[in-house]
């Protein structure tokens, strides 16, 4: 057993047991909390991986931005300690069956399939060939990616303004 | 395949960690619990595309930058279905699906 092993097995761990309690969990806003437990650890995996630039993304942006626009919409959505009613037997019986047979269909060919063995080299992504593909226009290059997501982020910004905005009825 | 920890465990990691996703997606009434399992499945899905970058082209960083690009629609979707989720709350003071039976202007 190396280090690695123990690190996936304990990011693992959290992330299986966290993200199921954010899906079954009553309470709302503890909901938000396990949500928040499985990006981080997400990032764990990241870092693992030696995406040091992704794993910071992943704690600023989903972490810090997105789990703090979730946790403010429940407190300006719901009462603090307001119980989800529970959902119908029927319901969580047919989801769980098709989840269950989903994973185990996914599973199933994923274990079937011999994916070949690689040796990962062991540096770390560099900051100066993300920058260097982000404003690149040749092969390997993503700055048709990077304009695109830029105006879908302005629109969105303008789009979600305009939508919250309180009416003069 | 990383130093012991082969691919397979990581896509079977992202599987798992999708399929809550999609039974969360399923079973939950509450618009902002809806979302939270959207923001599951689309992280394993982030998961996928990492392993398989450092298993296919560890010198390119294509996996990445999906990666980045998903994180980045996300938030946007994120913030716009929150603006949606308020305006519906200021109409019907509560954001259970059943209750949205119109969406129009």
């Amino acid at each position: 057993m190396t280090n690695n092993q123990i690190m996936f097995f304990i990011f693992s761990a959290v992330i299986v047991i966290f993200s199921i309690l954010t899906v079954t969990s009553r309470r709302i806003l503890r909901a938000a909390t396990f949500l928040l437990f499985v990006l981080v650890s997400t990032a764990g995996l990241y870092f693992m991986l030696r995406f040091n630039f992704l794993a910071a993304i992943q704690l600023t942006l989903y972490a810090g931005g997105i789990v703090v626009l979730i946790i403010f919409s429940i407190l300006l959505t719901s009462h603090v300690g307001a119980k989800l009613e529970q959902p119908g037997l029927a319901k969580v019986i047919f989801s769980a069956l098709t989840a269950l047979v989903g994973a185990a269909v996914a599973i199933a060919a994923i274990l079937q399939y011999k994916f070949p063995e690689t040796v990962i080299p062991k540096e770390r992504t560099n900051i100066e060939d993300i920058g260097q593909a982000l404003i690149s226009t040749g092969k390997y290059g993503y700055a048709l990616p990077f304009e695109v997501i830029s105006i879908l982020l302005l629109a969105a910004m303008i789009g979600s303004i305009i939508i919250a905005k309180k009416r003069k009825d | 395949m990383f130093e012991g920890v082969p691919l397979t465990w990581f896509l079977i990691l992202a599987t798992i960690m999708f399929f809550v996703g999609i039974y969360g997606f399923l079973v939950r009434k509450n618009l902002i619990t809806i979302l939270m399992s959207l923001e599951l499945i689309l992280n394993s899905v982030n998961i996928n595309f990492v392993a398989f970058n450092k298993l296919l082209y560890p010198e390119h960083l294509e996996g990445m930058f999906f990666t980045v690009f998903i994180i980045a629609v996300a938030a946007a979707e994120a913030s716009v279905a929150i603006a949606i989720i308020i305006n519906i709350y200021r109409r019907l003071v509560n954001i259970d699906v059943e209750n949205m039976k119109e969406m129009k202007y």
